[in-house]
């Protein structure tokens, strides 16, 4: 049974369809890329799919459980993960707190306790800050574990994203374009650390317009234009189908 | 910024043993005391405000009703003073829980709204119900007694309040640097982040509303019994605005600037009172200065200036 399957799922906002009918599903274990052009419906995917967005219509299943129309934070709990592609880092916060939050489910939430600071508060806080400084040396932010989350920049607050997600211990990580604005160099390294997550067991969704990151990395692709489900396959596969070709090139007609 | 925050919690009590040493007379003494306590609701209320980021319109109506509790259940129930007390806070967690719930399911700040509508109706409902609350008039607030002792002089009061304030500042530090403060902190910096990391944000915006409201309904109760005489005007909706300032001018999200602002609002009309007739405009003018030039309010701006965190 594959990990998450995805039927006929849509969504519309007023007259907009922005997902239309897709069905697909991912094996456990694979990087797993949704390309398109520009309002393709990526973005919506991935919010509908991480409890953002409720469906119109459609199913959606974790290990055979329906969780279309969960909220995030119940999806958080069974192990779904997600970055942003417009950054949502808390910048009223240290980077590394920001690391911290993400491991709020492994721990405990208590009011009272934490307000009278009991020895288990602090020695569980002492080990996740140990953890988190480490996920951040993972993500290659070991220079910014004492900064402030609003004195990062660009590229770096992209890693904080996914050291954040990380801290979740996911089975399951969405990442949305995490390439968008990084240099190159950047580029690559953040083409690294994906696979490093890969290998670290955890099944990857990736939305990204980095053509060559993409085929590097992914075991499967999905392609959506205009919401609908284009094509489906293996990188050589999806490079050969005539509809991509004419949705990224345009047809003669 | 751990070791450097609960520094500043050891020159706060240093300051609370000294004071009373210091102060020249009993008129000082009472200032002290109020500011005190205004310090421990303002500390509650920029829980709310500045590290949750939702907005109270409506905290002394919560105050109103712990002094209310406290001056009536021993009135007219004989009941003892600090089971008025529980009771009060009780009641008022109960209702800023009935009120916030639906609230915190909308996005928006409707929860300023809510409150600036809840205060008023507690004010008016305090204003008219004379049978037993002695109506705009007020009433008298029998001693609060503490095992079997009563507290009935200053000195005692100001090392009571001086001990809840302490606690507080040391309560407020702990839960900042914790599982529950991140995410508090979390839903505020971005709510949608918070929830994909598995944060039930309705749930941590209702706990801290009602435990701020909770903080401002045992404060109501320690101020009846320490003036000896509640009125509505405790509850009106000029003194909740007078809070939401402290907040704002001391620092929103900063312990310290909690109490730094609650100690300036407090002292300022006293201050004032030289400028006869003038007073108010003063006041406005130093208010709208502070905005102007420190927006982010006393504290923080300074302690950026002079380089620390926090």
């Amino acid at each position: 049974m594959a990990l998450l399957e995805i039927q006929d799922l849509s969504i519309h906002f007023g007259g907009v369809k922005a997902v239309q009918n897709v069905s697909f599903s991912i094996e456990a274990g694979i990087v797993y890329a949704v390309i398109g052009p520009n309002g393709a419906g990526k973005t919506t995917l991935f919010n509908l799919i991480t409890g953002v967005y409720t469906p119109s219509s459609g199913v959606i299943r974790l290990d055979g459980e329906s969780i279309g129309g969960k909220s995030p934070n119940e999806l958080a709990t069974r192990g779904v993960a997600r970055t942003f592609q417009n950054l949502q880092i808390c910048m009223n916060m240290s980077a590394i707190e920001n690391v911290m939050v993400g491991a709020h489910l492994r721990l405990d939430r208590n009011l009272i306790k934490a307000a009278l600071r009991l020895p288990s508060i602090r020695r569980r806080d002492t080990e996740l800050r140990s953890e988190a400084t480490e996920l951040m040396r993972f993500v290659g932010l070991a220079q910014y574990v004492d900064a402030r989350a609003d004195s990062m920049p660009y590229g770096a607050l992209k890693r904080l994203e996914i050291a954040r997600a990380l801290a979740m211990k996911p089975r399951l990580i969405f990442l949305d374009e995490p390439a968008a604005g990084l240099n190159p160099k950047e580029t690559i390294e953040v083409d690294q650390l994906v696979r490093k997550v890969a290998d670290s067991g955890v099944t990857v969704v990736l939305v990204e317009h980095d053509m060559k990151m993409v085929m590097n990395l992914s075991d499967r692709i999905l392609v959506l234009d205009y919401g609908k489900k284009l094509a489906e396959g293996s990188g050589a596969e999806v490079r050969k189908n005539p509809d991509v070709i004419a949705a990224y090139l345009g047809t003669h007609s | 910024m751990n070791r450097n925050a609960y520094f500043g919690l050891f020159i706060v009590v240093g300051i609370l043993l000294v004071l009373p040493f210091v102060v020249p007379n009993s008129f000082y003494l009472d200032l002290v005391i109020r500011m005190a306590i205004n310090a421990v609701i303002v500390l509650g209320l920029n829980l709310l405000i500045g590290f949750a980021g939702q907005i109270s319109l409506g905290h002394a109506g919560f105050l109103g009703i712990g002094a209310y509790a406290s001056a009536v259940l021993p009135t007219h129930f004989g009941w003892h003073p600090v089971l008025a007390l529980a009771a009060g806070a009780a009641a008022t967690g109960l209702l800023a829980a009935i009120v916030a719930r639906p609230i915190f399911k909308l996005k928006g700040h409707y929860l300023a709204m809510a409150t600036l509508g809840l205060g008023i109706i507690l004010n008016i409902a305090l204003r008219n119900e004379a049978a037993w609350t002695g109506g705009p008039d007020g009433m008298p607030v029998p001693a609060m007694a503490l095992f079997g002792y009563e507290l009935n002089n200053d000195k005692q009061w100001y090392w009571v309040i001086a001990l809840l304030l302490s606690v507080s500042v040391w309560a407020s530090l702990n839960l900042i640097d914790s599982p529950f403060g991140r995410a508090l902190r979390a839903l505020h910096g971005s709510e949608v982040a918070s929830q994909v990391v598995g944060v039930d944000v309705v749930r941590y915006k209702v706990a801290i509303f009602v435990m701020s409201a909770v903080f401002a309904s045992v404060m109501g109760s320690v101020t009846a019994h320490y003036v000896g005489f509640v009125t509505p005007n405790l509850a009106d909706f000029f003194h909740s605005i007078e809070l939401v300032t402290m907040v704002v001018i001391g620092g929103m999200a900063s312990v310290y600037g909690s109490l730094v602002g609650a100690v300036l609002l407090t002292a300022l009309p006293q201050a004032l009172a030289t400028f006869e007739g003038w007073e108010t405009v003063a006041f406005g003018s130093i208010l709208m200065a502070c905005m102007v030039f420190m927006p982010k309010g006393l504290v923080p701006t300074l302690a950026a200036k002079f380089g620390k965190g926090q």
